[in-house]
């Protein structure tokens, strides 16, 4: 661990996939066009913190995670994870490193082999990497981490198939085979947003106090701001590719600076019909990241541009502040 | 909607009784929210109001549109206000269009099916229900993939209205899609029903869109209703433990509370349950709740409160006063 405590520190990350190149484009000798998925983006996190990414679907949060995890290659920018740059690694290198950062995904219903008993799921990791030499070991690690994802006493869980747990139980039972390999780094995209709520609270709950223990850092993907709000430390607001508001979680919500957060947080339903929420709606959809805008990213939808916003493209700033904004009028 | 009772047959002669005595009631222009969680049969419910269920279902209870009974007959009955009174916005619009014609044809159809008009007065009416729906007419021609997930969502809304229905039932309308753009969903859903006399209702597990849209709404679990009231009274005056429990579990964007989920999981609905069905999770049982199942009872007014819960009895008015201001953060 470096000495600042940073687990985690991207900079500059870009990744990008090309767009599929038709005949005709070939004949008329088109250049070959990219989608910018992520374009730009910078952040740290910490050992013990939680980081919330948000933005809508197509902004760049899930390939973010796949970029950090290296199952996308990235064009351009660094990760380092725990001091070291896992960048430019080859796979043999990387993979004693990928065992510290787990990823957890949204559908616990389809995460899971519906064939493997419990026992297996959370033991499979531990197989992949050669870890645990014997079964009893193994079985110790396993009961460890189950108990650690809340799903105590162990034994009652061991044997089960997935069918014959509840959503909230598959989902832990996904967390556990991330926890039995002790990483230092949990990716957790849209932890929630396939269960019922009323047990989306526990599992967010868990990933809270896990990280709370100091061990491990989260790096949140949601596209829920009250979810944000309430148990990430700070938010980290992406569109189209890079981030555009990062700081403490209850400042970006009470006091936001960018028109798109603004936005963003004005149209979340609020669960008092007294306090009706004035939506500020945005016309269209996310622009596609084939041809994001010239200057300003968000300046196509936003309701405050100027023509300045056409020419430079705003960065984060304060750059070192607590809480920054990338827009030139905020 | 009165008593609507749904049993599924299991293979193997089990029976699931999904929904138990749904009752409800929708006046014209009102929007009206079904609550609950996944496999609380508000899905099922709405989908035997429109006789839409598969061949194992068995429904019972009637559903009445202006005074007649419209389940009395079956299939026979249902059929001449199938999209003409009663249209449906399912979830997930990809599945629910056909990705090999053009949006205009899918939104001509059920006109040329219901109204026996002329292919060129439906193919015009395609047109202006694009319009009316926040898309150019002259979209008629292209097909689902070229839309994004609101529009096609809104095509689906076009479809339904194409008959002019009295009534919409919304199943998940904005469940796949992301805020804004479930905003802007929303936002045409309520205008339409002011603008057209149109009543809603919203099947949804999202609470806080169900108290920005909605008058009144129903909290459904384990097949039954077990609150009705005004939202405002479902959120102020709140007096099931279920329904207080669920806006705990609820994150509040600016709220500072805690948030807290449900222990426990909802009943197997293939086997009998005694008692109250909620009492495995209730944090607040009495010994009656073991013995008794709670029927919907209407407790309070102005507007129409009803509850289905033994603590709310007229004896036990101390605790409820408890159970109120517990439930009102």
């Amino acid at each position: 661990m470096t000495s600042d405590g940073v687990l985690l520190n991207v900079a500059d990350l870009r990744t990008r996939y090309p767009v599929r190149r038709t005949i005709a484009d070939r004949l008329a000798r088109r250049p070959r066009q990219w989608v910018r998925a992520v374009d730009g983006l910078s952040f740290s996190l910490r050992r013990g913190e939680m980081i919330a990414l948000v933005g809508e679907s197509g902004c760049g949060k899930t390939t973010t995670a796949q970029t950090i995890l290296r199952m996308v290659e990235s064009a351009g920018g660094t990760i380092t994870v725990d001091g070291q740059d896992i960048t430019a690694l080859s796979q043999r290198r990387l993979r004693p490193l990928r065992r510290g950062i787990q990823m957890i995904y949204q559908d616990p219903y389809e995460s899971l082999d519906p064939r493997f008993r419990v026992r297996q799921t959370v033991a499979e990791p531990l197989l992949v990497h050669g870890m645990g030499a014997s079964r009893a070991e193994r079985d110790v690690l396993v009961s460890e981490a189950l108990e650690r994802a809340g799903l105590a006493p162990a034994r009652l869980y061991l044997d089960r198939y997935p069918h014959e747990l509840s959503g909230g139980q598959r989902q832990r039972v996904a967390i556990a085979a991330a926890l039995v390999l002790d990483p230092v780094l949990l990716l957790a995209d849209e932890p929630v947003s396939m269960l019922d709520v009323s047990v989306r609270a526990g599992v967010l709950a868990l990933l809270d106090g896990l990280r709370r223990d100091g061990r491990l850092g989260v790096l949140m993907i949601t596209h829920d701001l009250s979810t944000a709000a309430h148990f990430a430390d700070r938010i980290a607001v992406m569109y189209l590719g890079r981030i555009v508001e990062y700081g403490p979680a209850r400042e970006v919500i009470s006091d936001p600076k960018h028109p798109y957060t603004k936005a963003l947080l004005s149209v979340v339903p609020d669960r008092d019909p007294r306090r009706r929420t004035r939506a500020q709606i945005l016309s269209g959809e996310t622009p596609n990241p084939v041809a994001i805008p010239a200057g300003c990213r968000f300046r196509p939808r936003c309701p405050i541009a100027e023509s300045q916003c056409a020419e430079v493209d705003p960065q984060l700033e304060p750059p070192s502040g607590r809480h920054r904004v990338a827009c030139l009028l905020a | 909607m009165r008593d609507l009772n749904v049993w599924f047959t299991l293979p193997g002669g089990r029976e699931l009784h999904a929904v138990q005595g749904v009752r409800f009631d929708l006046d014209a222009g009102e929007r009206f929210g079904l609550v609950g969680e996944s496999g609380c049969g508000k899905t099922t419910s709405i989908l035997a109001m429109m006789g839409l269920l598969p061949p194992n279902a068995s429904v019972a209870g009637e559903v009445r549109l202006a005074g007649t009974n419209i389940l009395a007959g079956g299939e026979d009955t249902v059929r001449p206000h199938r999209w003409t009174d009663l249209a449906m916005v399912f979830q997930g619009a990809m599945n629910a269009l056909n990705p090999v014609r053009t949006v205009g044809a899918q939104i001509a159809e059920p006109i040329l099916l219901h109204r026996e008009s002329s292919a060129a007065f439906a193919k015009k009416r395609a047109g202006e229900l694009l319009e009316l729906v926040g898309i150019p007419a002259s979209s008629a021609v292209r097909y689902p993939h070229e839309f994004s997930g609101g529009m096609r969502q809104r095509v689906t809304i076009a479809m339904a209205l194409a008959c002019e229905p009295k009534v919409l039932l919304a199943d998940e309308p904005t469940t796949a899609l992301d805020v804004m753009v479930q905003a802007q969903i929303l936002d045409l859903l309520v205008r339409l029903s002011d603008e057209l006399g149109l009543a809603l209702v919203l099947v949804t597990h999202d609470l806080p869109v169900v108290a920005q849209i909605c008058q009144r709404a129903g909290v459904m679990y384990a097949g039954e209703i077990v609150e009705t009231a005004a939202t405002d009274d479902l959120f102020h005056a709140t007096r099931h433990p279920y329904t207080r429990l669920l806006f705990a579990a609820t994150p509040d964007l600016y709220g500072d509370e805690e948030v807290v989920s449900i222990p426990g999981t909802p009943p197997r609905l293939d086997e009998p349950v005694t008692g109250c069905p909620f009492r495995p999770r209730c944090d607040s049982v009495i010994a009656r709740c073991e013995l008794e199942r709670p029927l919907l009872r209407l407790v309070g007014g102005p507007a129409p409160h009803e509850v289905a819960c033994h603590r709310d009895d007229a004896g036990g008015s101390a605790d409820r006063e408890q159970l109120v201001t517990g439930g009102t953060p």
